[in-house]
């Protein structure tokens, strides 16, 4: 369902001089391609990226800094993480258990976001540009 | 009631094989039936993108959980108490990163190896050579430690203590490895990683649940017996026992938790599952398939170190052979008898031929992809040529890491892994960041962060205490180190990073604007991905 839209470049002349597939060629052909600096430059396409740059860099610093909070509390901070809070079940103990419970707390906010407000963009940049449905 | 002191380890060698070679037969016939004679280059490194995300996700557990997980965390918190289970952490957060930042990009933009991506907008040649080197070197890093690990075990569970027993016992495991790999390429691969993590899994859980139940289902009852029966007594639960003796032990430990978090996802055989699967949707559920394994994983090696320590003691894991290594075996052997710690048994060697089936795979990939047909011919290999060179590498490496392995037997290679990851997480995590959100990065900027990466780690573990001037080290009578730290990651990783900046500023070329825009609306949204 290859659509003439305005993201669909029309090859000039011949055919296999108008575009020069890379060494590594990725299985393209010397065909129309998308017209990927129209595309990047487009506002459907800005809004994702942008949606997507919003969400995805916060949510690693936010990991990676408690991570390694949790891991100067390991090494430094040893009185802490021994401190016994119910029977034998300490503060380190909890604390390396809650890295768990974030993790899949942080990767199921990432599914959940990318379902939402990011698949639903794409599939309708992807349709405009005659990439059709993945 | 903890009998185990008495019992050999290695239980009933024989029932040990059984299972063992029964599993080999089962995932030798699902590797024939798959495998398909004929097999493009698409078939051989990537199934053809064929399997869904759920599979994925277990086999990319299977390749990520090797022995040393399996065994050298359960032991390590059966001795170490809490400074084991620090591991467990990293590994596990360490798949924020592949679900946040890679797996996606990749299923978008690249086909078969890390070099497809980091060399998309670069000048080929140069920029696949790098990725091919920091590839290689990191699985044969890997893959040594792996096979090292193999001879322990033979020694363990087998009762195989004469060298050349070991040796015989490791070319076999390494020819049924180079099989799996030469006739069944990733598809046979990625069947063997299913068939062997829900092994792997299914054992965990079950022993776990099990001690919980022995237990009245309460960790601090766990606990307290664990402290109980170990050395360390109440520490065992504290920070501290192994990296927790000096300031330089604990920078070693950030420096080594740096190295796993940011490591893990750039492993190059777990970036290559990325591309097992058919678009990017199913790339971002594999990896929460196998975050989801890796989860119940590594709760259930808390269990099982923890119990091991209770139920079998310290002293009598530190004085069977194999040490730390045996704690899950020999709690195997205390609650279930020999069966059980034949089954253990079996699985710790399926998982061992897995991950090397994985790495030998991901290497030829590497070699045949991005050095055969592109540096050397251009990108246009004759028809059929890539894949024969793809196999014919998996053989020699195959070969290679058996004599590799003969020669481990009985050397101190641990630190391998841990220098993998630090490998990977300096060469490949900055390189892939940079081309995938930085236009700006270039190729002189590629070249310095994958060789700088590489090099630096390369250089401080020489002149680091792993190599001279401690007990342990692998050069003794000789004193010529100067790092204090065993993992680099502290501070080869922000090196690595400064210099995919610096050399961005220092070169020259800019990068192909049109590959560039095409790399980051590709990356984003796989339009025009096939």
């Amino acid at each position: 369902m290859a659509t003439l839209s305005s993201f669909t470049r029309i090859p000039e002349g011949e055919q296999y001089t108008a575009f020069q597939p890379g060494p590594d060629d990725s299985g393209r052909t010397a065909e129309a391609g998308p017209d990927y600096a129209a595309i990047r430059r487009s506002p459907e396409f800005l809004a994702i990226r942008r949606r997507l740059t919003r969400f995805i860099f916060p949510m690693v610093a936010v990991f990676f800094c408690w991570y390694m909070t949790y891991v100067l509390l390991a090494a430094y901070a040893h009185g802490l993480m021994s401190h016994r809070v119910v029977g034998s079940v300490t503060v380190g103990l909890l604390l390396g258990l809650s890295q768990f419970v974030t993790t899949v707390l942080i990767m199921l906010a990432y599914v959940r976001f990318a379902r939402k407000k990011v698949d639903p963009q794409v599939a309708a940049l992807r349709e405009r540009t005659g990439a059709g449905r993945s | 009631m903890t009998i185990a002191q008495a019992a050999p380890v290695a239980g009933e060698p024989a029932l040990n094989v059984s299972i063992f070679l029964v599993i080999v037969a089962v995932t030798l016939f699902v590797v024939y039936r798959v495998s398909s004679r004929n097999a493009t280059a698409a078939d051989y490194y990537a199934a053809g993108g064929a399997f869904t995300g759920m599979q994925n996700g277990v086999a990319l557990s299977g390749d990520y959980l090797s022995a040393a997980s399996f065994l050298g965390i359960a032991g390590a918190i059966a001795v170490q108490g809490y400074d084991g289970f620090l591991y467990s952490i990293g590994f596990l957060v360490a798949w924020l990163i592949p679900l946040l930042l890679l797996a996606e990009r990749f299923r978008n933009t690249g086909r078969f190896t890390m070099g497809d991506v980091v060399s998309f907008r670069m000048r080929q040649r140069p920029v696949r050579a790098a990725a091919a080197n920091a590839t290689l070197v990191i699985s044969a890093f890997y893959m040594l430690a792996q096979m090292a690990g193999a001879g322990a075990l033979v020694a363990l569970l087998l009762n195989v203590h004469s060298s050349g027993g070991q040796a015989l016992v490791i070319a076999v495991v390494g020819a049924i490895m180079i099989f799996y790999v030469l006739v069944g390429g990733m598809r046979g691969t990625t069947w063997v990683q299913i068939i062997k993590a829900s092994l792997l899994l299914s054992c965990v859980l079950l022993i776990s649940v099990f001690l919980l139940g022995k237990f009245g289902f309460s960790l601090s009852a766990l606990f307290d017996k664990a402290a109980a029966n170990s050395s360390l007594g109440g520490a065992l639960l504290d920070p501290g026992a192994r990296y927790g003796r000096t300031d330089t032990t604990k920078l070693d430990f950030i420096s080594l938790s740096l190295a796993l978090v940011l490591g893990a996802g750039a492993l190059p055989h777990v970036l290559m599952r990325f591309y097992t699967v058919p678009d990017a949707y199913q790339a971002r559920r594999s990896v929460v398939s196998a975050t989801w394994a890796m989860v119940l994983f590594y709760l259930a090696t808390l269990i099982i170190g923890y119990g091991a320590a209770a139920i079998v003691g310290t002293p009598a894991i530190l004085a069977a052979p194999g040490a730390e290594n045996s704690a899950a075996p020999l709690l195997a052997f205390a609650i279930g008898g020999t069966i059980l710690l034949a089954v253990v048994a079996a699985v710790a060697f399926t998982t061992i031929l897995a991950v090397i089936a994985g790495l030998t795979l991901t290497a030829s990939a590497s070699f045949a992809h991005d050095v055969y047909a592109n540096v050397l011919k251009h990108g246009h290999p004759r028809p059929g040529a890539e894949v024969r060179v793809a196999r014919l590498t998996a053989l020699v490496i195959g070969c290679l890491a058996i004599v590799g392995g003969i020669l481990a037997i009985d050397q101190n290679v641990a630190f391998l892994v841990a220098l993998a990851f630090a490998i990977a997480a300096s060469a490949n995590l900055p390189t892939i960041l940079y081309t995938l959100f930085w236009r700006r990065f270039n190729t002189t900027g590629t070249l310095f962060s994958i060789y700088g990466g590489l090099g630096s780690c390369l250089l401080l573990i020489i002149f680091s205490p792993v190599f001279s001037g401690s007990p342990t080290s692998i050069i003794k009578n000789v004193d010529f180190h100067l790092f204090p730290l065993s993992n680099p990651g502290i501070v080869s990783i922000p090196l690595s990073f400064l210099l995919g900046i610096a050399g961005t500023y220092l070169g020259k070329d800019d990068p192909d604007p049109q590959r560039t825009d095409e790399l980051e609306v590709r990356s984003i949204t796989g339009i025009g991905t096939t």
